[in-house]
């Protein structure tokens, strides 16, 4: 079931000295919707989740979430509204237990700044909802080992498991199959289908398999501009996209 | 913490030698031991930041030196200052000047932020250097020490070497603990995250520069706490004791000691002052002991190099075999 | 008239500074290095200039041979120490080059004692033209400004006009990319290394006669340095340019008006910088 608009972006533009990575792009998303944006190499995808959770600042265009508009917000403010995001290569805190790594991320829902007395493992709120996000991704027998001690693909678990512990209403998930073997793919795609139900999920993914399972909505970006946008069976009938794939990259629809 | 590598009998040896340590000492020794736990605060502060925050500061001596010179301007001039009154008051200044200086230099990262703090620590060393408002470069004297008085009942004369040394003693042990418990709370687990990763610390909602400005202003009002005791003991200050030079000193003994471990801040400030006391012995090296700075330079530049994973690493080593000496050792050790 | 001549005090210091921190910044940009012995250099170079001119009996045979012999110091630096740390932490590069500076002046305390030396003007220059029946300026100092402005004016065309400047310019852009262009790396940091000695060392030889050669004064202007760097952004000359300038006219025009507080006045540039582009003017976010 899908909701109303959670995220909507318009005309959206990023140049680095000239050349635009991101070039007047336009999309939405509802809740309980997954929209995944897919493309060749270099077509910007992650330069729209960058300036989408706010790691860069766009060169213009507007960006409403919950008719909010967020386009000057940092990161940590976007964080708090409601948009959790994960990182293309995983960005954890390697040093940190699994369970640290998300109570951390459920702190930041209570700012403790000027509490420098009382011990951070005494909170149970937190270490509850750490321990939720961590069921949720199925690493909670993991909670004690070291983060560097996970396999890549329990690392990119405990990676979305972070974003779960801010319990965030919009996903952006920057390509979490990477890397992954084909059993661990498929068991993300399920985790994947499981969140989209309650949330609204902007996934950017290289696994075509994995996209045309996964995706309500589909948007297809070459060269930083939005070749097209629409449901997967339109997507895959589209003649524009087929010519634009298959002449700039081997990947096949 | 207890550190893991150090094994607890060396421990409680150690700190039972530090505790009983001025009824044997000479007065000259007694007065170089509470020298030591000064600077042992100083990279505590110093630590926080580099160690456990991350942030590089090359002029942590600014708030050590403020709180000193506030010290000296508000003290009578013969008579005693009331500890109650001038010791928050130091550390409050130092504590406004880490805030102010903090809004603007956690703006800013890497080498940028080592600069940009040694260059307003030195805009403060013009201030006292170049105006009246301190003395000018002859600085000014303290003739009296503060005076510890709670309600007419005095538990320490400062005047007191040994009981200055149990004084300082006492406020390393308060300063210690305080941050052992800052860096377990929520607070302190924020600085580890943001040590470690800060792009995804903001990105799980932390507002990280406010968390680093809080680390900066904590770091300084506890630099001012050192830099207040430092001006008890020596009873004078000028603007040396801000130089760039002393913010170097105290970031030797944070990574001589292997920072982000509290007691390797104490460790590093415990060694170089006897390196330091060593160098510049006249009985070892003559005519030289004047020029200490050339082997304590040479000695730096030796470690950097030779232990290309910093000092910690080293000490790391170090601990770890005197620790896991086979046990016929040890015992012999303990008669 | 007075506003001529402070203008002019304020161009000669902003250039002279200038000659340190394009050098300063330079090594940070290409190599990653912060070198806070890039003052002691200075020092060098004007002790170089005190006691080369007493044995030649000439600053004008003392400049090029102090310029050659910081050279060489330089690449011996950079072979021995400079190269093995520049993958290491900026802390360590802190640590050691701290080192450094203790070792210089104590070399600098035992070789030449702890005095202020005055080195004498070259006689070819040591007048003044009078501007009004009170005021003049010296001829030394427009010579200063003139060799400073040729130096500039020397460095702009090798790093924009010559093949070893792109390879600089490829450099403090993507270190990378540089490498993949062929570029002899090693020999290219050493040479920028050596250069940005050299040019330090210059500053010191030049600057003798004007401001005299005391201990400590390398590390006094270096922090100057670091707030013309940062103001002017790491790796980019043309911001070092127009902070040094921006610097020499803070800190003439603070010592004009309250002579007390005129080195506050640079930091104060520094902080207002700081607020409103925090990597510098000519550095984007």
């Amino acid at each position: 079931m899908t909701g109303g608009e959670i995220l909507k972006v318009r005309g959206l533009c990023k140049t680095f000295g000239g050349l635009a990575a991101v070039d007047d792009v336009s999309l939405q998303v509802r809740t309980g919707e997954l929209h995944a944006v897919i493309g060749p190499n270099g077509a910007g995808k992650t330069t729209l989740i960058n300036l989408l959770s706010g790691d860069l600042p766009p060169s213009s265009g507007s960006i409403l979430f919950r008719d909010q508009d967020i386009i000057k917000l940092p990161p940590e403010r976007r964080s708090h509204l409601g948009i959790g995001r994960s990182y293309q290569k995983t960005n954890i805190f390697l040093g940190f237990t699994v369970l640290e790594n998300c109570r951390l991320a459920a702190q930041s829902r209570a700012p403790r700044l000027l509490n420098w007395w009382r011990d951070a493992l005494s909170y149970n709120d937190e270490l509850e909802q750490a321990r939720r996000a961590l069921a949720a991704v199925a690493l909670a027998d993991r909670a004690d080992d070291v983060a560097l001690a996970l396999s890549h693909g329990e690392q990119r678990q405990l990676e979305i498991a972070m974003c779960l512990a801010t319990d965030p209403q919009l996903l952006l998930l920057d390509e979490p199959l990477a890397g992954m073997g084909t059993e661990e793919s498929q068991k993300m795609v399920e985790l994947i289908g499981r969140l989209a139900d309650a949330r609204a999920i902007l996934l950017v993914e290289h696994d075509m398999d994995a996209v045309f399972q996964l995706a309500d909505v589909l948007t297809v970006m070459v060269n930083g501009k939005v070749l097209a946008t629409g449901a997967p069976a339109e997507i895959r009938a589209n003649h524009e996209v087929q010519s634009a794939y298959l002449g700039s990259s081997d990947e096949i629809l | 913490m207890i550190p893991i590598s150090l094994p607890r009998t060396a421990l409680l040896a150690a700190l039972l030698a530090i505790v009983l340590f001025p009824l044997i000492g000479a007065t000259f020794y007694v007065q170089l031991g509470a020298k030591i736990m000064i600077m042992a605060i100083f990279a505590l502060s110093l630590d926080l930041l580099v160690g456990h925050t991350g942030l590089v500061s090359l002029g942590q001596a600014a708030y050590f030196g403020v709180a000193a010179y506030v010290l000296a301007l508000i003290s009578p001039q013969y008579e005693a200052a009331n500890l109650w009154l001038t010791l928050p008051a130091a550390m409050a200044v130092a504590a406004v000047a880490a805030l102010i200086i903090g809004f603007l230099v956690v703006r800013t990262a890497g080498v940028y932020f080592i600069m940009v703090t040694l260059a307003f620590a030195q805009m403060l060393y013009s201030v006292f250097h170049d105006t009246k408002l301190g003395g000018g470069s002859d600085g000014i004297y303290i003739y009296v020490r503060p005076e510890l008085n709670i309600a007419g009942f005095k538990p320490l004369d400062l005047e007191n070497p040994m009981q200055f040394y149990y004084f300082v003693l006492i406020l390393l042990a308060v300063v210690y603990a305080f941050l052992n418990r800052v860096l377990h709370a929520p607070f302190g687990r924020a600085l580890a995250g943001i040590r470690l990763n800060e792009q995804r610390m903001r990105s799980i909602g932390f507002p990280v520069f406010s968390y680093k400005l809080g680390a900066f202003v904590l770091a300084g009002a506890l630099a001012g706490l050192a830099g207040y005791l430092a001006a008890c003991q020596f009873g004078f200050v000028n603007p040396d004791i801000l130089a760039w030079q002393q913010s170097g000193v105290v970031l030797m003994m944070v990574i001589l000691g292997g920072m982000g471990r509290l007691h390797g801040a104490v460790l590093g400030a415990f060694s170089y002052v006897l390196l330091q006391e060593v160098f510049s012995a006249p009985a070892l090296l003559g005519a030289y002991a004047k020029h200490w700075q050339l082997v304590m330079g040479s000695l730096i530049v030796m470690i950097v190099l030779v232990f290309p994973h910093g000092i910690g690493g080293f000490l790391d080593i170090v601990l770890r075999r005197i620790s896991y000496r086979p046990p016929s050792s040890a015992r012999t050790d303990g008669t | 008239m007075f506003y001529l001549i402070q203008l002019l005090n304020a161009v000669q210091y902003g250039l002279l500074l200038f000659l340190l921190a394009s050098g300063l910044t330079l090594i940070f940009g290409i190599m990653g290095v912060i070198n806070l012995a890039h003052g002691s250099f200075y020092m060098v170079g004007a002790y170089l200039a005190y006691w080369l001119a007493k044995l030649t009996g000439s600053l004008w045979l003392a400049i090029p041979i102090g310029i050659v012999i910081a050279f060489a110091i330089g690449l011996l630096l950079e072979t021995a120490i400079f190269s093995r740390l520049y993958k290491r932490d900026h802390l360590y590069q802190v640590l050691l080059t701290f080192g450094l500076i203790l070792i210089f002046e104590e070399l600098r305390s035992i070789l030449f004692g702890d005095e202020v030396h005055g080195v004498a003007i070259p006689a070819l220059l040591d007048y003044s033209i009078p501007l009004t029946d009170t005021l003049s300026y010296p001829v030394y100092r427009l010579f200063v400004t003139a060799v400073c402005l040729g130096v500039a004016g020397l460095l702009y065309f090798v790093i924009h006009k010559t093949r070893i400047g792109m390879m600089i310019r490829a450099g403090t852009s993507n270190r990378e990319m540089a490498a993949s262009l062929g570029v002899n790396i090693p020999l290219l940091f050493a040479l920028v290394f050596a250069v940005g000695m050299a040019l330090a060392a210059f500053a010191g030889t030049i600057a003798a006669p004007i401001s005299s050669v005391f201990p400590g004064m390398g590390n006094q202007i270096l922090i100057i340095c670091f707030v013309v760097v940062v103001i002017g952004g790491i790796g980019s000359i043309n911001g070092a340019m127009i902070a040094s300038l921006a610097i020499g006219c803070a800190d003439t025009i603070g010592k004009v008006i309250a002579a007390e507080y005129s080195a506050i006045a640079v930091y104060l540039v520094m902080a207002l910088i700081l607020l409103w582009r925090p990597q510098g003017i000519a550095n984007k976010a």
